[in-house]
């Protein structure tokens, strides 16, 4: 059994072995799809150019081709670069060598921490304050919308800050009742109360902390799906997109340097517009230069260059929700919910278009390079066409996009939607760049601390217990190969440089457990027992210390782990991963190599 | 080889007033100097921003302050950073009056152009950047991480154990981090996320230690005959030093590698780590032994649950 683990362990951290082969990723962006047609011409364009490869790979949502050298990786990104245009992002990326059959059990190379890799960690918060602040406003513009329709008169409507509720003044009491009704059957997660307090008639409408909670969460996802977006179009190879806590967003972007053009990017600004399209203009004669006064071309499109109104017939920040499913012929289609003032808008413009095309433009201020007056960046505003579909019929607040092509386009479309109804913004509160330089020093650093920690105390074992020293030795070798082989297997699991340090902290604590076993040995020699009374004695009663004693640190780390971030939590994993294999191969690993040489023998003394 | 051989037993107790006096005098200097220098605090607990960069020569801290005034940053800290081809610049938090700290943001990237302009040589190596919410933020959660640490630790010795071994452990984890973190303070090392991290591993450390200590005071109460506790220990304690002695020895061997190898990063770790060791070697022996026995530990508060729970122990695990 022992043997098999040991095994086991060492198989997972084979893959370390292998290095890793620098690789040309290709992925699409905007929903453009990569397939076989795009694997195709990439590789066209690396044969015209002369670079042969090892292997190129398809997979769901990227194409990956592993080069020979970090020389041929940066002429195929030049060769395929610009060809496939806008849709496709081309990143330099670094693929594990791991051979097929040890990925076909899941074992793969340690993932490396951005302090040893290098790259940009980004730690952004969600502006809840504005999150609620916009909710409110929200309400407040429904509920008077509502109202309205339903003809009950009120006084004035407002957000109650104090109160933590939006107040509704009515002008008779009779209207308590339908307008709490009201409210009530239309909307969920609030909780409606009569003011008593005030002498008016006086409703508070609260938000129910479920749906506080769904509002911030709402939030948060909003922010994480546009960053998404955006970090694929900057090219990372394996970026990191996460919630951390309440309202903050991770972002790590390994091996990017330039963080002012991340920053910009990810800071960057959308909007939507509705817009018609020109159906009277001639597209031909606008290509060529001869745009009708009413309208503007669009060359940037998804459906190829379109002439649309400048008329802006909605924005997108009366945009509440979008979602993609399916229709009742099972395509997929969009689901877009406008907030009740969008939704007036909308029915009054569809009522006299129905039959014609509406479009959607995407809108993205990026900062330039260029710099005014002031030295302030020049914004960019980049417009790109999403979308263009017939109004079937007069609009509301809630209506569909059907006919956008697959399902991922559609999803896509209602990300892009969503973007451009941004409800919080967000700030970076952290930020830690590690150049390539310094993550390959670390590294080298951590390796070179790991080899001289361990050579130092396989020496000394060596020396102060000659053979049983021996026994710890390959017990401690074991140890570093399991916690190497576990990091590897657990997918979040990330080495950084204070993991490193745990690493070697566990090295120099690991051989405690033997010394505890080694010293009760010596001690029950001492009292004249025989060698084999002695190892099992020594091993026996030496048991529920080692256990007490790393079960109090295994608990200082795992709180480590739950409470640290970063630095804290890398160190946590190492130390955990390696007080639970030290425990392994110190106990039972050495027991096993004991029990096999000395076991069943008669011997005079022991060589410890 | 045996680095120690010990025929009698040394008695540890008898200078137990003195070493007390000892670390209470200790720790009442960790407080001074906590008091009157406070600590160091990086980063990643204050706020700010942080550039190191290196050059292919030695730098010239003078221009680069120039360079720094020049673009305004005139309470830029710039200091050499492991070697003379590195710097280290350090910023203080900027306090603006808007909440869009966009300016603080890119503080950063703008230094690294004008270093870049003033020598071509200048590489980034690192840029933090910490806003001042998270770095208070990481502050309380690196004491909450301690105190929680230390209560679960309590509960699980006093489970194992009995509260008086509980409450002189714990007592003794205490005066470890206190020492610790009163030598940074002393000698105004920076104090970061990952010298949090090595005191918390001091914890866990010094904890091991203590523990083979109490378990073998534990077991020479049940099983020798004789004697008062004030002997049982210093038995005890006289029997488990080589092991105390060996795996600090080792421990100490990996702390000097990653000392000399481990980098500038990791060596407040190290430093931190190292001490600790030393510290919590002494602590096992003294602090928490001596104050199981002031507060009275004897041999019928061992004898009853301890038998029990030992053997089922043991059942449980073996393979």
């Amino acid at each position: 059994m022992v043997l098999m683990i040991l095994a086991i362990g060492a198989l997972y951290s084979a893959p370390n072995l292998y290095g890793e082969d620098p690789a040309i990723q290709v992925s699409g962006l905007r929903g453009a799809e990569v397939n076989a047609l795009v694997l195709d011409s990439v590789v066209e364009k690396l044969d015209n150019a002369n670079i042969s490869y090892k292997k190129s790979e398809l997979t769901t949502d990227r194409i990956l081709i592993r080069l020979k050298n970090s020389d041929d990786q940066l002429k195929a990104k030049e060769a395929i670069g610009d060809s496939l245009g806008d849709s496709y992002v081309v990143a330099l990326n670094l693929a594990p060598a791991t051979p097929a059959w040890l990925e076909a059990i899941g074992a793969g190379p340690l993932k490396l921490g951005l302090d040893l890799r290098g790259g940009v960690h980004f730690l952004m918060e969600v502006d809840m304050g504005e999150a609620m602040n916009k909710s409110y406003t929200q309400m407040v513009e429904d509920f008077k919308a509502d109202l309205r329709e339903e003809k009950i008169r009120y006084r004035t409507i407002k957000r109650d800050v104090a109160n933590e509720a939006v107040r509704i003044e009515l002008r008779k009491e009779e209207d308590l009742d339908p307008a709490r009704r009201l409210l009530e059957k239309r909307y969920q997660g609030y909780s409606i109360v009569e003011d008593s307090n005030s002498n008016g008639y006086e409703l508070l409408v609260r938000m129910t902390p479920e749906k506080i909670k769904e509002t911030r969460n709402y939030a948060v996802d909003q922010n994480i799906t546009i960053i998404r977006n955006r970090v694929n179009e900057l090219g990372v190879a394996e970026p990191l997109v996460q919630r951390q806590g309440q309202d903050r967003i991770v972002v790590q972007l390994p091996g990017v340097q330039d963080t002012a053009r991340a920053k910009e990017i990810l800071g960057a600004t959308a909007t939507l517009e509705f817009k018609l399209v020109d159906t009277n203009g001639d597209l031909g004669a606008a290509l060529n230069g001869r745009v009708p006064p009413r309208a503007k071309l669009y060359e940037k499109s998804k459906v190829g260059p379109v002439l649309l109104e400048k008329k802006v017939a909605l924005t997108g920040d009366h945009i509440v929700d979008a979602s993609s499913s399916f229709d009742e012929y099972g395509m997929p289609q969009v689901n877009i919910s406008l907030d009740s003032k969008g939704g007036t808008k909308m029915s009054a413009f569809t009522k006299d278009n129905v039959g014609n095309q509406m479009a959607v433009v995407f809108i993205e201020y990026k900062k330039t390079d260029k710099q005014d007056a002031n030295g302030k960046f020049k914004l960019k505003k980049i417009e790109e066409v999403i979308s263009v579909a017939t109004i079937q019929s007069r609009l509301g607040r809630n209506f569909r996009i059907t006919g956008s092509g697959s399902q991922a386009e559609a999803h896509n479309l209602a990300l892009l939607l969503r973007a451009g109804a941004l409800i919080a913004p967000i700030q970076i509160v952290e930020e830690r760049t590690v150049g390539p330089s310094l993550g390959q020093e670390n590294i080298d650093a951590g390796m070179n601390a790991v080899l001289l920690g361990f050579g130092l105390v396989l020496i000394f074992m060596l020396i102060y217990y000659k053979k049983f020293g021996l026994v710890a030795n390959v017990a401690l070798a074991a140890n570093l190969i399991m916690i190497i082989g576990v990091m590897s297997m657990i997918p979040g699991a990330t080495l950084t440089l204070p993991g490193i340090a745990g690493i070697v902290l566990t090295v120099g604590m690991a051989v405690d457990a033997n010394v505890l076993i080694f010293e009760r040995i010596r001690e029950e020699l001492r009292d004249n027992r025989s060698p084999q009374q002695a190892i099992h004695h020594g091993y026996d009663s030496a048991f529920s210390t080692i256990a007490d004693a790393n079960i109090t640190t295994f608990i200082a780390a795992v709180i480590l782990f739950a409470i640290g971030t970063g630095p804290i939590k890398g160190f946590a994993i190492t130390l955990a991963i390696g007080i639970a294999t030290s425990m392994f191969t110190a106990i039972v690993g050495t027991r096993a190599i004991v029990n096999a040489t000395w076991g069943g023998k008669r011997i005079d003394n022991l060589s410890i | 080889m045996q680095l120690l051989n010990l025929k009698d037993t040394i008695n540890f107790m008898s200078i137990r007033r003195f070493s007390m006096a000892l670390s209470i005098i200790l720790i009442l200097g960790a407080f001074a100097s906590f008091m009157t220098k406070g600590l160091n605090w990086g980063l990643d607990f204050t706020g700010g921003s942080l550039i190191e960069v290196s050059f292919d020569q030695s730098a010239d801290l003078q221009k680069i302050r120039s360079v720094m005034d020049e673009e305004g940053f005139r309470d830029a800290t710039v200091q050499n950073f492991g070697s003379s081809k590195d710097v280290l610049i350090r910023l203080a938090p900027i306090e603006n009056a808007d909440k869009t700290t966009a300016d603080s943001k890119m503080v950063g990237n703008r230094i690294m152009q004008s270093l870049t302009a003033m020598d071509d040589t200048a590489t980034m190596r690192r840029i933090e950047f910490v806003g001042p919410s998270v770095g208070g933020e990481l502050r309380e959660q690196g004491g909450l991480a301690m105190l929680t640490a230390l209560i679960c630790i309590l509960i699980y010795v006093a489970m194992r154990f009995e509260w008086r071994f509980a409450l002189g452990s714990v007592s003794a984890l205490a005066h470890d981090v206190i020492i610790t973190v009163g030598l940074f303070s002393v000698l105004g090392i920076e104090f970061d996320l990952t010298v949090l991290a090595a005191v918390l591993a001091v914890i866990g450390y010094s904890l091991n230690d203590t523990i083979v200590v109490s378990d073998r005071i534990r077991e020479n109460f049940i099983k020798l005959r004789q004697g008062d506790a004030e002997e049982i220990i210093n038995i005890s304690l006289t029997q488990t030093l080589s092991r105390t002695m060996i795996t600090s020895i080792t421990t100490a061997l990996v702390l000097f590698a990653l000392l000399l190898m481990g980098g500038e990063l990791i060596k407040g770790f190290a430093i931190a780590l190292l001490f600790g060791v030393v510290i919590g070697t002494y602590s096992s022996v003294y602090v928490a032994s001596s104050i199981a026995l002031g507060l009275g530990i004897s041999k019928e508060d061992l004898m009853p649950t301890v038998v029990e729970k030992e053997g089922a122990d043991q059942d449980a695990m073996m393979p």
